[in-house]
């Protein structure tokens, strides 16, 4: 699972420099924060109550870590609570999107 | 079973859609399209996670995926489009609490998500990651949740000030850290739930001290929160897609507590330290109601209405609290079958979030496009015969401009004043949120319509017939 990050750092690990999955991680994360900055300005502000309850619904995408903690067979404390994580963000997930598509139906042009 | 690879191009695919879906919202238009793309986005990370070896409990995923997806279901088609503000309150709850429970079980069981050191405990890296997801995660649960309560009136709004209030947050919050550092050195239980507990109060503690009026900021900011855990999480689980998605989510909340802020002219700080809408209220003094105003009824707006070439609408909240968007609707349907101009007027505070009142007017069937932002349409009012402003106040009010000893001098405000004649609809000569009088409400051209919205509207139309 560390998968792309962790290659990555041990190919330039090779070329002898070494570079913490964190940096790579969290060179990602700078670079993220500015797409969002640079899209969101860009959001008209009529639109700016289904921004936020799709943006719920993005943030919902901590289900792939919820589906990981609940993956293992056996029901344990750590599946137990991953697997109440994935039940709360599906609520999130579905009541996100759909919220979010019955707000944009309203939005209509002068007929 | 993909190679680790593809999985990784998956999630990038993914995580390519999501931003897609956020660039959508620039037109009403290609918005739409732009949520199918986050859909498409979500169900491509799922489903790709979802076949990973590690992923094996299909049943009982599928049962929470299916209770938790129907619970959503049913609350996105049935909440009414006033509820929004507590609605996504509430979700950034969900998204906390999950970020929270999700460290949790990554720490009882790391070797399930591949982040142990070779004795099977946790990386140093992992543990300070973990550290700023569970207390970012908790912070937003309990916050959240404290702003669900004042905005759908389980608690009250006013804000709750007391003495030393700021310095016992900045204990707790050092004591936080602290727990936070031990944790990440002896990897413990015992610093980790004390960390944990202490930023689930601290949630509370943080929201408590700030008024109803402020909960549009607070309601961004806990969109920017909810974004942050996600990245926190993304972080431990040493996943791309979740800080990429985290990252998106957390500027879009940061952008829009300060559009809000500064349509307020308030800073963040001042938000956040609170106590606004109680004290303030009282400083404002008392509304002087002596004062002459000139009361009109229905028959003398609908006169006023028919024989205008331009008409600007500013609808404030208290058109959404009476219910009168549709009322309003047809109204202004009459008004254009009668050949004047009609455009609304929005201030980017109107409603209870950002871009609420936009909202409401599109579900009362009020075509987008006649619905104009504060700064598009303020130079317009000169050049308007009537402004209607219906349920609302201080978003008009001239003091903002000329006063600098109001409260809410600097404020950026629609420009009324300047329109010919002024129609206020109003229930009574009571103040706004920050208690202040208006001087709009005493000027020659301004026309009082004492009433219920709804009614009023109503009221209108019957007289135009």
């Amino acid at each position: 699972m560390n998968g792309a990050g962790a290659d990555i750092g041990q190919a330039v690990a090779q070329h002898g420099a070494a570079v913490d999955p964190f940096v790579f991680s969290f060179t990602v994360f700078v670079l993220a924060v500015f797409v969002g900055y640079h899209v969101v300005w860009n959001v008209t502000p009529a639109l700016h109550t289904p921004l936020m309850s799709v943006t719920n619904a993005i943030s919902s995408i901590i289900i792939v870590g919820a589906l990981l903690a609940s993956g293992p067979q056996e029901l344990n404390l750590a599946t137990l609570l991953g697997l109440l994580a994935v039940g709360l963000v599906s609520v999130n997930i579905f009541g996100g999107f759909m919220v979010t598509q019955r707000m944009l139906a309203m939005f209509r042009k002068r007929k | 079973m993909l190679s680790a690879n593809l999985v990784a191009l998956c999630y990038l695919g993914a995580s390519v859609l999501l931003i897609l879906a956020l660039k959508g919202l620039s037109s009403p238009e290609s918005a739409r399209r732009g949520n199918l793309y986050g859909v498409a986005g979500m169900a491509l990370a799922v489903v790709v996670t979802l076949q990973l070896e590690v992923v094996q409990n299909y049943v009982w995923i599928a049962v929470a995926m299916a209770v938790g997806g129907l619970i959503g279901g049913v609350a996105a088609r049935k909440v009414p489009m006033t509820h929004m503000p507590q609605t996504v309150a509430f979700m950034h709850s969900l998204v906390g609490l999950a970020a929270v429970l999700i460290a949790v079980s990554a720490f009882y069981n790391p070797i399930a998500y591949g982040i142990a050191d070779a004795s099977g405990g946790l990386r140093l890296a992992s543990r300070i990651e973990l550290f700023l997801g569970t207390f970012i995660g908790a912070i937003t649960f309990t916050a959240s949740l404290i702003a669900f309560g004042k905005l759908q009136g389980l608690l009250s709004g006013r804000p709750l000030v007391f003495t030393g209030q700021h310095w016992l947050n900045l204990a707790l919050g050092l004591v936080m850290i602290g727990s936070g550092v031990v944790f990440c050195i002896t990897q413990g239980w015992v610093p980790f739930l004390l960390m944990l507990a202490i930023a689930l109060v601290l949630g509370v503690l943080l929201i408590v001290p700030i008024g109803g009026a402020d909960m549009p900021v607070i309601v961004s900011m806990l969109n920017s929160y909810s974004g942050w855990a996600a990245a926190g999480i993304g972080f431990t689980l040493g996943n791309n897609m979740l800080i990429i998605a985290g990252a998106l989510v957390g500027s879009s909340g940061a952008i829009l507590s300060y559009i809000m802020c500064r349509a307020m002219n308030r800073s963040l700080l001042n938000v956040l330290l609170g106590g606004f809408g109680g004290e303030t209220a009282a400083a404002g003094g008392p509304v002087r109601t002596d004062r002459p105003v000139k009361a009109g009824s229905a028959e003398d707006a609908a006169f006023l209405l028919k024989n205008a070439r331009r008409v600007i609408i500013v609808p404030g909240y208290g058109l959404a609290v009476a219910r009168a968007q549709h009322a309003l609707k047809e109204l202004v349907d009459r008004l254009v079958g009668l050949g004047v101009d009609v455009k609304f007027a929005i201030h980017p505070v109107a409603g209870r979030m950002p871009g609420h009142m936009n909202v409401l007017l599109a579900e009362a069937d009020v075509p987008y496009d006649i619905v104009h932002e504060m700064d598009e349409i303020n130079a317009e009012f000169a050049d308007t015969d009537v402004a209607v402003v219906i349920g609302a106040n201080d978003v008009t009010n001239p003091a903002a401009r000329n006063d600098p000893s109001s409260p809410i001098y600097g404020m950026p405000v629609l420009d009324v004043a300047k329109a010919q004649h002024i129609i206020f609809i109003k229930r009574s000569l009571s103040p706004g949120y920050a208690g202040l009088d208006n001087e709009l409400f005493y000027m020659d051209k301004t026309m009082m319509l004492f009433d219920d919205a709804k009614k009023a509207c109503e009221a209108i139309l019957q007289s135009l017939d």
